[in-house]
Order: structure tokens, then C-alpha cells, then sequence
């Protein structure tokens, strides 16, 4: 019985220091990447085309979800802001839900399993096949040529496929409450323009999706890059880029969001 | 400075089991020496070790002048430069098509011209007889062609030490002697020196100057061709010949037969 209890503490406090030992193991792999950008101007052809692979490849699922998102937020702002006689306001409901919350944190989580797991995919079956060995041998580091190219991609990506989940959203909203239930279009408009600050809500969620850019593409190249050179290895770590990219993006809302609330200074 | 590559008691091992134990070989400079020695026995190991990418245990990996194993990240991809190394299974690019492949590292490492660069490509993948693939992606190679283009990479930039591992496996007889005399001309005509790795005995013995075997992480015989051919020592005989009998175990050492098949031996 008190073995039991102690091994159970044992494996909590064992889980616990091998999270934060990945999450300091990230955080120097992204101290290695900004070490090997200094020439990434000079690459930007290769980022330009992984923009292509991670982002445009992303915008099929992204300018979908957030249509279905921003629907969704319309009926149920409209409903519930019905009983309180101020439906006329749901545009500011939909248009703030997105841009301070579900804009960066959904479309970052869709990144993450569209693009995120194909660039750990892609740089782990590259050290599989000894692709990044013969780099090095060619005196080219794999992280200046192969890693740091994606990461800004990434990061580069991810701010404007957040802006177009969040235009794809209001679309949605004005769609259902406006066209279907008949709110009056100038009030959805005016409330909405008048209650959204371009700084406090646009910015702000701007930072929280470039952060999650980094998170995730951090997670991503940092899991390929030292997944075991096998098949296994390679398919285990796909799925840890998934799952910790998901629970980073959380946690750093989290935290970004209480950094962020107003009239706490 | 005639040594252009001297290894002295290296000693290396991936885990706790040794697979290296005390290698001793020099290769002169505009030599072309091969690597022997049963499958598994390490020579891959030790082209790694050559290459910088693996740390020796203890022992020392002398390339053109420079101790390895005391050399800044820096100064291990400035001495890279200067070695070009033929993987034992290709490792094209294979987000790359031939020819970007072979151009890379003049991308890379020099500000030619995209025409010369070019001219240059389509030079290297001719002299491999694929010149007619330029186009084509890794994937849609054969493994002999995928090894050919992979040779044509290795040596884009004139090398001054050029690592083959392995690169006869794969090839008609007709590309094997051509691929063999190919290493010999860019061995001479680029002052280069050159290390092969190879389980082909006789295409080997025609174009090298000097053989080592590797056995069970040691030396065990070295010499000339013509000193190999006439080796009384039964293992090199064996080598030499191919016959499965002999001192040399073809079986990697394990348990005993008997247990792994769970036979009882009856007395
Ligand atoms: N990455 C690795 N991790 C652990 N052990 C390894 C690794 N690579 C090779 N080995 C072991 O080291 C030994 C030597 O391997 P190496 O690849 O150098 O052999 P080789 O002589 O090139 O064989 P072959 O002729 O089949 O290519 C083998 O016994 C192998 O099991
Ligand atoms: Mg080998």
C-alpha cells in the first residue's frame, strides 16, 4: 500500500521533471535555430517556398474552420444576447471571440497537426536516410539549411492564416445572423467597429499568434530533428509535435491572455 | 605533410560494446587506399570517424595536418570543404531534383555563375553516364543510378580527400568498371586522395594502391594488391577468394546455436 503511494508520487514527480526537461530541451533548440538564422535573408527563397508547403497548404482547413467557427459563434451569440433585447450586438460578440481568442488559438491548433506534424515528419525521415548527415558533410549545417528555413516559415505563417480564420469568422457571422436572421446589417457593423481597439484586440492577438508560431514550429523542427532515425521514431515523434504543440498553445494563452487583460496596472 | 590521413590507436564504440579497439592506418597523399573487412565490422564507423561526425574514444584522426578531435565546430566544416563523402546508401536530397543535388554545394560554397554552375553539373553527372536524368527526382532512380548521382555530388567540388563507402554495390558489371576507373581518374587527375570502403575485392584490387582488413575492431593484414593476392594468411585468402570456410565466422558472434532454437543435444 504505502509502495504503492510512494511509486505513484515517484512517477508524478518523474512525468514532471521529463516535461520540464523537454521544455528546456526546445527552448535551447530554439536558442540554436536564432543562432543559425544570421543568413536567412539570404536563404528567403527557401523560406518563401516552406511559407508554401506549411501555409498555403494550411489555408484550405484554416478559411474552413473559421467560416464554421464564426457561424457557430453567431447563432450562439445571437440566441443568448436575444433574451437580453441587444442582438444588434452580436457582431461585436463574434468579431472579439475571434480576434482575441479563437483566431490565434484554433487556427494555431490546426497548424500544429496540418503543418507542424508534416515538418517533423519531413525532418525526421531526412535524418532517417542520412540526408542531414551528407549536409554536414558538405559542410552545410542542416540546422542553417534545413531547420531554420521552416521555422520562419512557421512563425511567418501562422500570424496570417490566424488574420484570414478571423475575417473568415466574421464572414460567417454576418452571414447566419445577418442574411439568415435577419440582424440589421448597419448595427452589426457599426457596434463591431466601434468595440473592437485596433490595439487591444488586433494587436494583441497578432502577438498571440506569432508566440504560437514559434511554439509550434519550435516543437515541430526541435521533434524532428531528434527523432530516432527509424520509422517508429519518426511516426512517435509526429505525434508528441501534436500533442505538446496543443498543450503549449493552451498554456501560452493562458498566460498571454492574463498578460494582456486590461486595468490590472 | 605526405600523410594525408593518419589514424593512430582509435579506439571507438556506439554503446558500451567496443566496435573500433586500436586502428592504425596512414594514407599518403594522392593515395587511394581500400577499407576491408566482413559486414558489420565497422568500416563505416570509421569513414564517420574520418569525417568528424563521430568522436573517437581515445586515439587519434589526424586529416591533412588536423587533429579531429580537438577542432571546433568551425574549423570541422571549414576542413569539410575539402572532403566529399559517398554514403553507403546515397542519402540524396530527396526534396532535390539530380541535378540541384549535384549543384548544391556549388550553391552553397562558391558565387559562380548559374551558367557555369551549369556547365559544371552537367559535366560531373556525365562523367557518372547520367547526364540524361538531370531532371528527374531522387525517388525515381534506381538504387545503382541513385549511388551514381550520389558519387557525382561527392565529388562536385574537387575534393581534396574524397570518402567512397560502398561504391560498387548496386551495379552492372559494365558501370562497376567504369565507376572504378572513374575513382582511380578522379583520384589522379584532381591530386585527390581517396579512402574506399568496399566489399568488392577484385574490382577493388585493380584500382587501389593499398588495402587494409579490418577484423574484429583491429588491422589484421594490410598491403599492396599484388602483397594480398600472394598472402599466405588464411583469412585473407579466405577474403580474397570468397569461401565461406575458413577463419573467418560468417555469423554475427551470438548465443549458441542450440539455444536459440531450443534443441536439446543428446549425448
Ligand atoms: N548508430 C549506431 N548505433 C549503434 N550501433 C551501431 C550504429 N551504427 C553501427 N552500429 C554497430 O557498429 C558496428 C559497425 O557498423 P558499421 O556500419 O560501421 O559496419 P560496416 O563495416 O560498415 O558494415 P557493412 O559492410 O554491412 O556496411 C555494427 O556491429 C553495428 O551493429
Ligand atoms: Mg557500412
Amino acid at each position: 500500500m504505502k509502495g504503492g503511494i510512494v511509486r505513484g508520487l515517484q512517477s508524478i514527480g518523474d512525468g514532471a521533471l521529463k516535461i520540464v526537461e523537454r521544455i528546456g530541451a526546445v527552448v535551447l533548440f530554439l536558442g540554436q535555430i536564432l543562432m543559425h538564422s544570421g543568413a536567412i535573408l539570404r536563404r528567403f527563397p527557401l523560406v518563401i517556398r516552406e511559407m508554401y508547403f506549411a501555409g498555403v497548404q494550411s489555408l484550405i482547413i484554416i478559411l474552413v474552420s473559421g467560416l464554421f467557427v464564426g457561424m457557430v459563434l453567431g447563432l450562439q451569440g445571437f440566441e443568448t444576447l436575444q433574451s437580453y433585447g441587444s442582438s444588434e450586438s452580436v457582431g461585436v460578440l463574434v468579431a472579439l471571440s475571434l480576434m482575441r481568442e479563437l483566431g490565434p488559438v484554433v487556427s494555431a491548433l490546426l497548424f500544429a497537426s496540418r503543418a507542424g506534424s508534416a515538418m517533423t515528419a519531413e525532418i525526421g525521415l531526412m535524418k532517417a536516410t542520412e540526408q542531414l548527415s551528407a549536409m554536414e558533410m558538405m559542410a552545410v549545417n542542416p540546422l542553417a539549411r534545413v531547420v531554420a528555413p521552416r521555422f520562419w516559415a512557421g512563425v511567418l505563417s501562422l500570424p496570417l492564416l490566424a488574420a484570414l480564420f478571423g475575417a473568415m469568422g466574421i464572414m460567417g457571422g454576418f452571414f447566419v445572423t445577418v442574411v439568415m436572421l435577419g440582424v440589421d446589417s448597419g448595427a452589426f457593423w457599426s457596434q463591431m467597429q466601434a468595440a473592437v481597439d485596433f490595439h487591444h484586440d488586433v494587436v494583441n492577438g497578432m502577438i498571440k499568434s506569432l508566440v504560437f508560431g514559434v511554439a509550434v514550429s519550435a516543437i515541430a523542427t526541435y521533434e524532428g530533428y531528434e527523432a530516432p532515425p527509424t520509422a517508429e521514431g519518426v511516426s512517435g515523434a509526429t505525434t508528441r509535435t501534436v500533442v505538446s504543440s496543443s498543450l503549449a498553445i493552451l498554456a501560452l494563452d493562458l498566460l498571454l491572455t492574463a498578460f494582456m487583460m486590461k486595468g490590472w496596472n | 605533410m605526405n600523410d594525408y590521413v593518419v589514424i593512430r590507436d582509435l579506439n571507438f564504440g556506439y554503446s558500451e560494446r567496443p566496435v573500433l579497439k586500436g586502428i592504425n592506418l596512414t594514407v599518403h597523399k594522392g593515395g587511394l587506399v581500400a577499407i576491408m573487412g566482413l559486414s558489420g565490422c565497422g568500416k563505416t564507423t570509421l569513414l564517420r570517424l574520418m569525417g568528424g561526425q563521430l568522436q573517437a574514444r581515445h586515439g587519434s584522426v589526424c586529416v591533412a595536418g588536423q587533429e579531429l578531435n580537438h577542432m571546433t565546430e568551425s574549423q570541422l566544416y571549414a576542413l569539410r570543404r575539402r572532403v566529399g563523402m559517398l554514403f553507403q546508401f546515397g542519402a540524396l536530397f530527396t526534396d532535390l531534383s539530380v541535378f540541384d543535388n549535384v549543384a548544391f554545394q556549388m550553391r552553397e560554397h562558391t558565387d559562380l555563375s548559374e551558367s557555369m554552375i551549369r556547365d559544371l553539373t552537367l559535366m560531373k553527372l556525365n562523367a557518372v553516364g547520367l547526364r540524361g536524368v538531370q531532371g528527374l527526382m531522387p525517388a525515381e532512380l534506381s538504387g545503382g543510378m541513385a549511388r551514381r548521382v550520389a558519387l557525382a555530388r561527392a565529388t562536385a567540388l574537387d575534393p581534396d580527400l574524397i570518402l567512397y563507402d560502398e561504391p560498387f554495390t548496386g551495379l552492372d558489371p559494365i558501370s562497376l568498371g567504369v565507376i572504378g576507373r572513374l575513382i582511380r581518374e578522379l583520384n589522379d587527375a584532381l591530386g585527390a586522395t581517396s579512402v574506399l570502403v568496399t566489399h568488392d575485392v577484385q574490382e577493388s584490387m585493380k584500382i587501389v594502391d593499398y588495402i587494409y582488413f579490418v577484423s574484429d575492431g583491429v588491422i589484421v593484414a594490410q598491403g599492396t594488391p599484388d602483397e594480398i593476392r600472394a598472402s599466405p594468411l588464411p583469412f585473407v585468402h579466405q577474403f580474397v577468394w570468397g569461401e565461406a570456410d575458413g577463419p573467418l565466422p560468417f555469423h554475427y558472434p551470438g548465443v549458441a546455436l542450440v539455444e536459440d532454437f531450443g534443441l536439446m543435444v543428446s549425448s
